[in-house]
């Protein structure tokens, strides 16, 4: 089992109860959190979340008002940044325009005080990690994009950190290339083995990237897990909303048992069945959140503890799926997204179709918040 | 349509003539024979002659590159500092006022900035007893004063278009504060500073006002002495002088944009060589 499940495992990097102020307004508000060693950790959330902020007071950039952040055991909540075991990498690459390559990732070292040979070896073995040993004397002006990234990269990897944060590290790169360096950035974690903590606005990039992510929102924390925690057990509304898209059904409570509650909605004026661990009281508000695809679309009735009529009013085809939206009886759209199986031309379900969808009693979750 | 075209490149003559019309008809004087400056009389270089054998110019003119060179120096110095902290250390108390402070000079109408100065330096001489007179000292001083502002506007605008994470990357890889200064922020801003100090420069050059009420007995700058030379009537060896200032600046203009227009097309064919070997 992975390392952050093990109930004994020291954590690495720990933040407590930390607190940035800007003037009135807490761009952090409180956030603890456990990060383990080797973890490629996530901080996701739109933008003003305070993600940014995070890694600034992480990299040693801002001071937290409250709060301490424990690296290895050690308390480095005041650390000025040069004396932190954790490197960078920003947004925008940050190269330092006037020096070569090579003197770009020399620097770390040279501050350091390491002797020359062993920097020109180190430099050597960081540029042929992110294979750029040919163009180590050229400038960073003189590079694209992709190679400019791994330049950065490579110049916080050789000071062998700690603890490496990158901001928003495939932001700037076209599509294509981000797929590519996604994983590349992935292996080239597993192969140094070092701490990784990556801010992205990003779902999927997180969702793919990541061991485990912090999904936040104005400032603290929603939700911290897997992604397929993240994904299938959302907690809030806002983390179910985040990530990837959702459908809601709002209602209460009317009967527990067995891990499976019956959520009584009176928009659609039946029951719906969720399974489910949770204790709630009988007569307590829930929404009832159902991803969309794992709703089937058929014009036949289904055979599934939920399912509920309705007519197709929207269609989008992606190629690989088509995403419908369905209107019920009562008026609401429900989204359903589903594989296409078929060539185009035999589309089972169309436009305008009355329709049935159905899911099981474990495709859904509940939730309170 | 056609009568457009007549009616701009009418315009653009008498634009031109009006611009560099006075400075040719100096420049071809200079090389007049006659005493009369107005009179023509003959192809001569005689005036540039006299010009180096008249210790007064001679003198002056070291005098004035002495001192432009030294509040250059200066005023780069102290107006990057300025610049510094108006550009980086984000809001601090009296921040606008010192911002404004520091466009004020820019702005202050060059008889009162004399004149204050000269109050200033004629209190100070009766209460501390420095500085003892007045001449090539008072004069540098007061040049600094008015061309660090534009120094600190050049320097400010220069970091302000300056990518800050750079600085920050260079303090995250563990160079303390003063060493990012020295190796990161100045090297990229050189090229704000290099302007800087050639503009300090000029404007010391070219300042008369000031220095007049500045200068003592025995310190007398180039613009200084060609103004007293003048009021006695224009003679020959100014128009001289004029033509020999206005050539190197001509040349120093031409040898800059060449300069520049070729880190240009290298860095143009830099970037074109980046993208098309992009993997």
């Amino acid at each position: 089992m992975t390392k952050w499940r093990k109930p004994d495992e020291v954590p690495f990097l720990r933040l407590e109860g930390v607190v940035k102020r800007f003037g009135d307004f807490a761009a952090v508000d409180g956030v603890s959190l456990d990060i383990y060693r080797k973890e490629l950790f996530c901080l996701l959330g739109g933008s003003g979340c305070g993600k940014t902020t995070l890694l600034r007071m992480l990299a040693g950039f801002e001071q937290p008002t409250a709060g301490r952040i424990y690296l290895d055991g050690a308390d480095i909540t005041e650390a000025p940044p040069y004396e932190r075991p954790i490197n960078m990498m920003f947004q925008s690459y940050a190269l330092f325009p006037h020096m070569s390559v090579e003197s770009n990732v020399a620097f770390g070292l040279k501050q350091d005080g390491v002797a020359r040979v062993e920097i020109r070896r180190r430099v050597a073995e960081a540029l042929e990690l992110v294979q750029l040993g040919p163009l180590a004397k050229r400038r960073p002006h003189q590079l694209s994009g992709g190679q400019r990234q791994r330049v950065a990269l490579a110049r916080c990897l050789v000071k062998r950190p700690k603890l490496l944060l990158l901001d928003e590290p495939l932001a700037a790169l076209d599509k294509k290339l981000r797929e590519h360096t996604q994983f590349e950035l992935m292996n080239i974690q597993e192969e140094v083995g070092i701490t990784f903590i990556v801010v992205t606005h990003d779902q999927e990039e997180a969702m793919s990237l990541s061991t485990r992510i912090a999904v936040m929102d104005r400032g603290q924390i929603a939700q911290v897990g897997t992604p397929t925690e993240i994904y299938e057990y959302p907690k809030s509304r806002f983390t179910a909303n985040f990530i990837g898209s959702i459908n809601f059904f709002d209602g209460k409570v009317a009967r527990s048992e067995e891990g499976e509650l019956t959520v009584t909605v009176p928009d659609l004026g039946r029951d719906l069945h969720v399974r489910s661990t949770r204790q709630l009281a009988i007569g307590s508000d829930v929404s009832v959140a159902v991803r969309p695809e794992k709703i089937v679309i058929s014009r036949d009735p289904l055979d599934l503890p939920n399912s509920v009529r309705g007519k197709v009013r929207d269609l989008g085809y992606l190629g690989s799926v088509s995403v419908y939206r369905v209107e019920l009886e009562n008026g609401a759209l429900i989204k359903v997204s589903a594989a296409n199986t078929r060539h185009s031309a035999e589309r089972e379900v169309d436009w305008d179709d009355e329709v049935y969808l159905g899911w099981r009693a474990t495709s859904a979750v509940v939730l309170t918040e | 349509m056609r009568r457009r075209n007549w009616f701009l490149f009418s315009a653009l003559c008498f634009g031109f003539a009006f611009l560099y019309g006075p400075i040719l008809s100096l420049i071809v004087y200079s090389f007049n024979e006659s005493r009369l400056v107005t009179v023509w009389s003959g192809f001569s270089t005689r005036w540039y002659g006299e010009l180096f054998r008249d210790p007064q110019i001679i003198d002056a003119a070291l005098l004035s590159l002495r001192i432009a060179a030294v509040n250059a120096t200066f005023a780069v110095a102290l107006g990057t500092l300025a610049g510094l902290a108006v550009a980086r250390f984000g809001r601090f108390r009296g921040r606008t006022l010192f911002t404004g402070m520091i466009a004020a000079p820019l702005v202050m109408p060059e008889v009162i900035t004399g004149l204050s100065l000269l109050l200033l330096f004629v209190t100070l001489e009766a209460a501390v007893g420095w500085p003892s007179g007045r001449g090539v000292t008072t004069i540098t001083i007061a040049h600094i004063t008015f061309s660090m502002a534009y120094v600190a506007v050049i320097v400010q605008s220069r970091l302000s278009t300056m990518d800050a994470s750079v600085e920050e990357a260079a303090l995250d890889l563990g160079a303390r504060p003063w060493k990012v200064f020295l190796v990161i922020t100045l090297p990229i801003i050189a090229p704000a500073l290099v302007a800087g100090w050639l503009l300090a420069f000029t404007l010391s050059l070219d300042d008369l006002v000031i220095a007049s009420f500045v200068s003592g007995p025995g310190a007398s700058t180039l613009p200084m002495v060609v103004f007293s030379k003048v009021r006695l009537g224009v003679s020959p060896d100014v128009n001289a002088l004029a033509t020999i200032i206005v050539g190197v600046v001509t040349l120093a203009v031409i040898v800059s944009g060449w300069l520049m227009i070729r880190s240009e097309r290298r860095r143009e064919r830099d970037v074109q060589a980046a993208l098309a070997d992009r993997s």
